[in-house]
């Protein structure tokens, strides 16, 4: 195969990277712009999104049967309403004990992290369980060659997507945009922004800061959720599949400027893209170094991110 | 005058007493204690760093392994023998965590947090990618006819107890020293007032930079010498939960105490190795106690002894 469809393979499967990234990235920085804490257990509400869509699929498929379609979309509704509840009551029982210091923030969601991990272990098990796609045709991709008759269209073998995958590119930005017109044109999403303007104002305005933290924190969790329900017919669940996207979302979140929403989208699609299309040419090791020393050099020397205001 | 003999005599019972376990336990609890004791010069090399200055590290398994690799590629690939290993080892962790503070101190709180967390897994990953020497997570053994040092058996259990004893000691008594000395009360004055210290004209940044480099040495001898006494080297102790550790110990223990880091070593250790008997997830215990401590005990075992009895401990 020549080498331009191999780019603009590699792109396309950057391209359902980057859709997940950042649903999960979005929810981070939501959290982390309105509530200026770090979720570390974050890459946990994630895996555990994955595995209860893993479970409410298997169950209703035994107890009811009839199409995959139907037990994935309940999974696509319930799994991230019950990570999100699970997140606010985590908030409400821990974070806002310690009062959303930071540091102890940090350590309590790693305690956090723990616990849903290994609780995962104990009932999930350690075996990666996939979950049926609910439609996922073949759809064969065509390219441009020129050759001796001048430009022609071919079908290069194994040149192919699935229309699973453009599904999840497109409810993706259709979810980041249904959470932006939130955000920007309902009293909730108004709400929000004057408790990530001025807490201590926002609360004197008789806005109940500590539940709207907690529906944040939920909010977050439920998209990092969602993007695993998405994903998982593609990847399979596993206990541990929350670390890599954690990082990865880390690495988003920085790079578009901690706490800046656009910025993140703009972060998901260039390192999903380049995720991609760097391990072609790299070794997937190789390419993790590069990316991580990267971002923390970002970090180091402009800790506002590359799309972000500079802090006052 | 008084304080100083209650101090001297404190310390005299602490190794006194780690010296006389050996003789009371059972061979396998004697291995468990040499081993928390290594693993104590760790988080006694966290405290420095977390306890007395205020900073936040969640990458100290880069120093701890810096020193396993130092040590451990020397012998094994270069063939040095253990003692001259050990400097080597020593070298590298200061040399990583001289080039890691420079770059982390540019950073603050949350960042300086994610800054360190990275520079681990870059060093994490940097181990997996050099699998031709290293052999990644499956690691390398350091056979025990090159682990000795003239002609002493460091695999023998009493040396290898009562070598864990010497560093442990050796690493106690600095720290000790340390935080009795101008420049540990500087640090803590930094961690409780960075302005005023920097008002005083004190050079903050430089004191931070100098206690990281302390800490990671510290980090890093742990790492060499568990490496020369159970002649192991692998990956998983550059990873996360590697970094993760010495944060629990020193939490749990009292943060900015001379003897916490030993007593939450000695606890977790023990609660883990009792969690892991029963379950294949034996982590969720460190989450439990990290959550509750959060909660109920942020000032660790020492900490609340210190504040409710014990107004001079160190």
């Amino acid at each position: 195969m020549d080498f331009g469809p191999y780019l603009f393979f590699a792109g396309l499967e950057g391209a359902v990277t980057s859709a997940v990234l950042a649903l999960i990235a979005v929810g981070l920085s939501l959290v982390f712009g309105i509530m200026r804490v770090v979720n570390v257990a974050h890459g946990e509400f994630y895996m555990l999104g994955a595995v209860l869509a893993w479970w409410i699929t298997t169950t209703f498929a035994d107890l009811v049967g009839g199409h995959p379609a139907i037990g994935f979309a309940i999974a696509l509704v319930v799994a991230p309403l019950a990570v999100g509840a699970l997140a606010a009551l985590a908030d409400y029982v821990i974070l806002q004990r310690i009062e959303y210091d930071p540091e102890r923030t940090i350590v309590a969601t790693i305690g956090l992290l723990y616990i849903l991990q290994q609780g995962t272990l104990m009932s999930f098990g350690p075996d990666a369980r996939p979950v049926e796609a609910p439609f996922n045709s073949r759809i064969a991709l065509p390219w441009f060659e020129y050759g001796d008759a001048g430009f022609a269209l071919i079908w290069p073998w194994g040149f192919s997507t699935t229309s699973y995958k453009l599904a999840v590119i497109i409810a993706a930005i259709v979810l980041l945009l249904l959470l932006w017109l939130v955000l920007s044109h309902t009293r909730i999403g108004l709400v929000m922004r004057a408790t990530q303007l001025n807490r201590d104002m926002a609360t004197a305005h008789g806005i109940p800061v500590q539940k709207v933290y907690a529906l944040v924190f939920g909010l977050g969790a439920a998209l990092a959720a969602l993007g695993a329900v998405l994903i998982v017919p593609i990847q399979q669940a596993h206990y541990l599949m929350g670390g890599e996207p954690l990082l990865l979302a880390f690495i988003v979140v920085i790079i578009g400027g901690l706490g800046s929403l656009p910025g993140t989208v703009v972060a998901a699609l260039l390192i999903g893209l380049s995720d991609g299309i760097i391990s072609v040419f790299f070794t997937p090791t190789l390419a993790k170094i590069i990316a991580t020393l990267l971002v923390a050099f970002v970090l180091v020397y402009r800790p506002q991110g590359l799309f972000g205001k500079p802090l006052q | 005058m008084m304080n100083t003999v209650r101090l001297g005599v404190m310390h005299s019972i602490v190794l006194a007493s780690l010296a006389a376990l050996f003789f009371v336990l059972p061979q396998y609890h004697a291995g468990n204690v040499a081993r928390i004791m290594v693993f104590a010069i760790y988080a006694m090399g966290y405290n420095i760093m977390f306890g007395y200055t205020g900073l936040l590290s969640l990458g100290h398994a880069l120093f701890f392994s810096a020193g396993m690799y130092g040590l451990g590629l020397s012998m094994h690939l270069g063939s040095v023998p253990a003692a001259p290993a050990l400097v080597v080892g020593i070298i590298s962790s200061i040399l990583v965590a001289a080039v890691v503070g420079f770059f982390a101190l540019r950073t603050r709180g949350v960042a300086f947090m994610i800054v360190t967390l990275m520079f681990a897994q870059v060093g994490y990953l940097s181990v997996l990618l050099a699998g031709t020497y290293t052999r990644g997570d499956e690691g390398f053994v350091l056979p025990q006819a090159v682990r000795r040092i003239g002609s002493i058996d460091l695999s023998d259990p009493t040396t290898r107890y009562f070598t864990a004893w010497l560093f442990f000691a050796i690493a106690y008594l600095l720290c000790a020293r340390l935080v009795a000395s101008g420049f540990g009360k500087t640090l803590v004055g930094i961690r409780e007032n960075e302005e005023r210290a920097q008002m005083l004209g004190y050079n903050v940044q430089r004191h931070r930079w100098v206690a990281i480099i302390i800490s990671g040495t510290l980090s890093g001898l742990a790492g060499a010498v568990f490496a020369l006494l159970w002649g192991y080297a692998g990956a998983s102790f550059a990873a996360v939960q590697y970094s993760i550790y010495p944060l629990l110990y020193v939490l749990l223990g009292g943060a900015g105490t001379l003897i916490g880091p030993l007593l939450g070593t000695a606890f977790m250790f023990y609660l883990i190795e009792y969690a892991s008997e029963l379950t294949s997830a034996y982590m969720l215990v460190a989450g439990v106690v990290l959550i509750l401590l959060t909660l109920f005990l942020p000032r660790g075992l020492a900490g609340e002894l210190r504040r409710r009895w014990l107004r001079w401990l160190p």
